[in-house]
């Protein structure tokens, strides 16, 4: 036997390299490994200004910054978090990786408009950080007519520019994953094989190709009015601000299902993996998200009811606005469902997942409450809707985008992270977390608005312990990132399939070869079907 | 996919059919038909489009996929139109001041 | 995998009638994206034209109908040449093919400098919005000035995607003559014709929602 240089196997991390390598490639799965060193960085810095909004709160009076700044704080927060951060996340990071793994493709079904995506994301934060360092931008995330447009002497239309760009590195994504969906699957991956992860992704990015473009034109409109004065949204003219604030939630509106979609397809994985049983309802949970996509574009005007929109198209509003919530319920209760005489183990992405039900379904019912004219006329513009937006951004988004990246974790970089500590930040998390925001939705409720830094004293301890709670979810958040690299060299070596999970994507190496598998397989097993992995042991680290 | 290879002919009578439709609203516009006027002019418009869309961009030819994806895009820009419009048509309905 | 006779062949691709389906069915969505972009100003367009019916019945009879409608017959037999590209591309008729991308290319340039004249007729009428913007026979000039933004806004999107599909078209011919397209080979000839067309639908929905608002009406 020839033991001459033992060679290592090669996968699709060691297959080339140097920065032209990674810069231009069509591979899918570093395309995603570089959307994930992107968006991290943007978190960071929605966090940063996060940071420092949380300080100011924590006295009545302000003092730390000017309310011009403060207005310039929270409107980067918002852009930075939802266009540079929870818009790409899951989709860009797990989906760009896992999404052709999983119906057993090679790669997406256009590589080089994949990478495009990524280089649109990366300018269009260029634009965003420019503006940011530049003197800021002021006008909220919302960039509501007329005062984006005719009064605020910020750089209105650097940031409007780059989240334009980045609008079409989501839009792109988006085509790319429909087409994907329907031209790539392997022989024997019919539609109702799919993991429920690729449904998600699928109903996503039908809203990512329908709504995207809308914010595109409204953004040029902005620019336009801007910079020609043409009248659209200026009432001197006859233009209407509200016409601003319809095209803008068109968009804004499905956009929150485009970040919460992908959130429910990792906790549908997880949930399953980590009950060893199949998703209860497998067919109505899929359908459930291609629902959710198609509903949540009929109950925009729920973010107008007070802006001087009819009355009568703001109670339409609502009312459609509670069927949308159908939908997630049902998800909700069939992830409960699989849970019932699950085996059950409690490995950090499970933990993450069992974060996401509870703190979703807080922020999930909270939404009824905004969604009722009456409630909504008393809490809208309050910290109400900042809790109840967190709960499901942070609470549940960024939750499952955590559990996602420690159960897939293995699986990319053949390491496995160290699992007490991730238990450890995981508890972290789920406590600072609530402690920032439980806090807030009393505020609101008793009538602290958003968007201001002075307020009465009798708010004071509440706010103190949301900064504190944000304290504590800041530690939450640094200590993954730790472990996360150390992990890269440090981390026990992972085999295929350390969780015994089903799909396909933990039938071949971890990391994975450069076409994803050595040879193309052929499907002939439901989604979650465990009898196919028997034997195969759960490693934790 | 076998390709359907059109005549000439069927082209040549499409833009035909298109150049009459053109003239047709440009005429039927100088005629007083009050409210009904923007109904023919956006029908009108909507034959063209369809000829276009059939014709030209063969969609005629083409598959269940490609039929679902361009009734979907003209669903969803009729829900933004229609939606939008909700609001501004029904404003005053209620007699709630203002709005 | 990419072979000498299918050279086109991408990796990712197991067949060339998958991968042609891919692009076709990625165009299509492409085109719907645009449908919603443009439908963003058409919605804008509709609110204030209900809301301004008198001001925009003034504006769009200042524009000249009759350019407007020869115009339009421009496009629609620059989509008829295009579409007579793809078939002659699907027949492998390689000068046909440069041919009648060749007119398309032409008739597309006569549009869009049948435009460039309109506008600049507008700017010397004074009816392009700005501080010197004036319509005569019209009380509220914010209302008509804001048709003419839309007007502008609408034309100019309009012929931006006018002037790129004019670059698709010249790559094309560019590559047609070096012989690249077959019977077998054509999906970029396809692709740039689902374009193509769709600028002229577009322009089929502008043309009367532009020039012929209530032009009954005595001027």
């Amino acid at each position: 036997m020839n033991t001459a240089a033992i060679h290592e196997r090669e996968d699709y991390l060691n297959v080339s390299h140097g920065l032209k390598s990674w810069l231009l490639t069509k591979d899918h799965k570093r395309i995603g490994l570089l959307y994930l060193a992107t968006i991290t960085l943007f978190f960071f810095l929605g966090g940063l200004f996060a940071t420092i909004i949380r300080i100011e709160l924590l006295t009545p009076g302000g003092g730390l910054v000017s309310s011009e700044t403060y207005n310039k704080l929270f409107t980067m927060h918002g852009v930075t978090m939802i266009f540079f951060f929870l818009i790409p996340s899951i989709p860009a990071v797990l989906g760009n990786f896992f999404l052709p793994m999983m119906i057993g493709a090679r790669d997406l079904a256009f590589p080089r408009i994949n990478l495009l995506s990524w280089y649109l994301l990366v300018i269009g934060g260029l634009f965003a950080l420019f503006a940011m360092l530049a003197g800021g931008v002021d006008t909220g995330w919302t960039f509501y007519t007329p005062y984006s447009t005719t009064y605020s002497n910020t750089w209105v239309i650097a940031t409007a520019l780059g989240i334009f760009v980045a609008g079409f590195s989501s839009i792109l994504t988006g085509l790319n994953f429909i087409v994907t969906v329907h031209r790539m699957r392997a022989p024997g991956m019919t539609w109702f094989r799919m993991p429920l992860f690729v449904w998600a992704h699928y109903a996503t990015a039908l809203i990512q190709v329908l709504g995207t473009p809308v914010l595109a034109v409204t953004i040029v409109l902005v620019f336009c009015e801007r910079v020609f004065h043409i009248g659209i949204f200026d009432p001197a003219l006859g233009g209407d601000p509200v016409l601003f604030q319809h095209l803008f939630w068109f968009y804004s509106h499905p956009a929150v299902y485009i970040m919460i979609l992908p959130a429910m397809g990792v906790v549908s994985e997880l949930v399953s993996t980590f009950s060893r049983k199949a998703i209860f309802g497998y067919r109505v949970v899929a359908f459930s998200s291609v629902a959710i996509a198609v509903l949540g574009f009929l109950v925009w005007g729920h973010h107008m009811f007070v802006s001087g929109q009819s009355v009568f198209a703001g109670m339409a509003f609502s009312f459609l606005s509670y069927f949308v919530a159908i939908p997630s319920a049902i998800k909700v209760f069939n992830w409960t469902a699989t849970l019932y005489k699950g085996s059950i183990s409690y490995e950090t992405p499970m933990l993450y997942a069992f974060g996401f039900i509870g703190l979703f379904t807080i922020g999930g019912l909270t939404g009824l409450f905004v969604a009722a004219l009456g409630i909504d006329v008393h809490v809208t513009d309050t910290y109400f809707v900042v809790a109840h937006f967190h709960y499901i951004m942070v609470g549940g988004a960024i939750m499952a985008y955590l559990g996602g990246l420690h159960y897939w974790w293995p699986k990319m970089t053949g390491r496995m992270y160290p699992e007490a500590w991730a238990k450890l930040s995981a508890l972290v998390i789920f406590l600072g977390f609530n402690l920032t925001f439980f806090p807030q939705f009393i505020l609101g409720y008793l009538g602290m608005p958003r968007r201001y830094h002075t307020y009465p004293e009798e708010f004071q301890v509440l706010h103190v312990l949301s900064t504190a709670g944000a304290s504590v979810l800041a530690v939450g958040y640094a200590i993954p990132m730790i472990y996360f690299a150390w992990s890269l060299r440090h981390g026990k070596m992972a085999g295929a399939n350390p969780w015994g999970a089903t799909g396909l994507e933990w039938k071949t190496a971890s990391p994975p070869p450069l076409h994803n598998f050595d040879q193309m397989p052929v499907v002939t097993h439901d989604a979650y079907d465990y009898s196919t992995v028997v034997g195969e042991a759960v490693e934790v680290g | 996919m076998t390709e359907h290879v059109d005549s000439i002919r069927t082209y040549t009578l499409v833009l035909l059919a298109l150049l009459a439709l053109t003239a047709a609203t440009t005429l039927v516009a100088f005629v007083d038909l009050g409210a009904f006027s923007v109904v023919a002019a956006l029908a009108i418009a909507v034959c063209k489009m369809l000829l276009v869309a059939l014709f030209f961009m063969h969609v005629r030819h083409s598959t269940k996929l490609t039929k679902l994806v361009v009734l979907g895009g003209l669903l969803w820009l009729v829900i933004l139109l229609m939606l939008t419009l909700s609001d501004f048509t029904t404003r005053g309905w209620l007699g709630v001041p203002g709005r | 995998m990419a072979s000498a006779e299918s050279p086109a062949l991408q990796v990712q691709f197991d067949t060339e009638a998958q991968q042609k389906d891919a692009s076709t069915l990625g165009m299509w969505i492409f085109l719907i994206t645009e449908v919603m972009f443009f439908g963003g100003m058409f919605t804008a367009y509709t609110v204030y034209r209900r809301a301004y019916s008198d001001a925009f019945a003034a504006a769009s009879a200042s524009l000249n109908v009759t350019i407007g409608a020869i115009n339009t017959a421009v496009l629609l037999v620059s989509s008829f040449t295009m579409v007579m590209a793809v078939r002659a591309a699907q027949l492998g008729q390689r000068r046909a093919i440069v041919l009648f991308l060749v007119l398309a290319l032409i008739f597309g340039g006569i549009f869009l400098g049948v435009k460039a004249y309109e506008w600049n007729e507008k700017f010397e009428q004074h009816h392009v919005p700005g501080p010197s913007f004036h319509l005569d026979g019209v009380t509220q000039q914010g209302h008509a000035q804001l048709f003419f933004s839309l007007y502008f806004a609408m034309t100019g999107l309009h012929a931006a995607h006018m002037v790129i599909g004019v670059g698709l078209i010249a790559w094309l011919i560019w590559l047609a003559r070096k012989g690249t397209f077959t019977a077998e080979y054509n999906t970029p000839v396809d692709m740039v014709g689902l374009y193509w067309h769709f600028v002229d639908i577009i322009w089929i929905f502008l043309f009367p929602l532009l020039y012929l608002i209530d032009r009954h009406l005595p001027r």
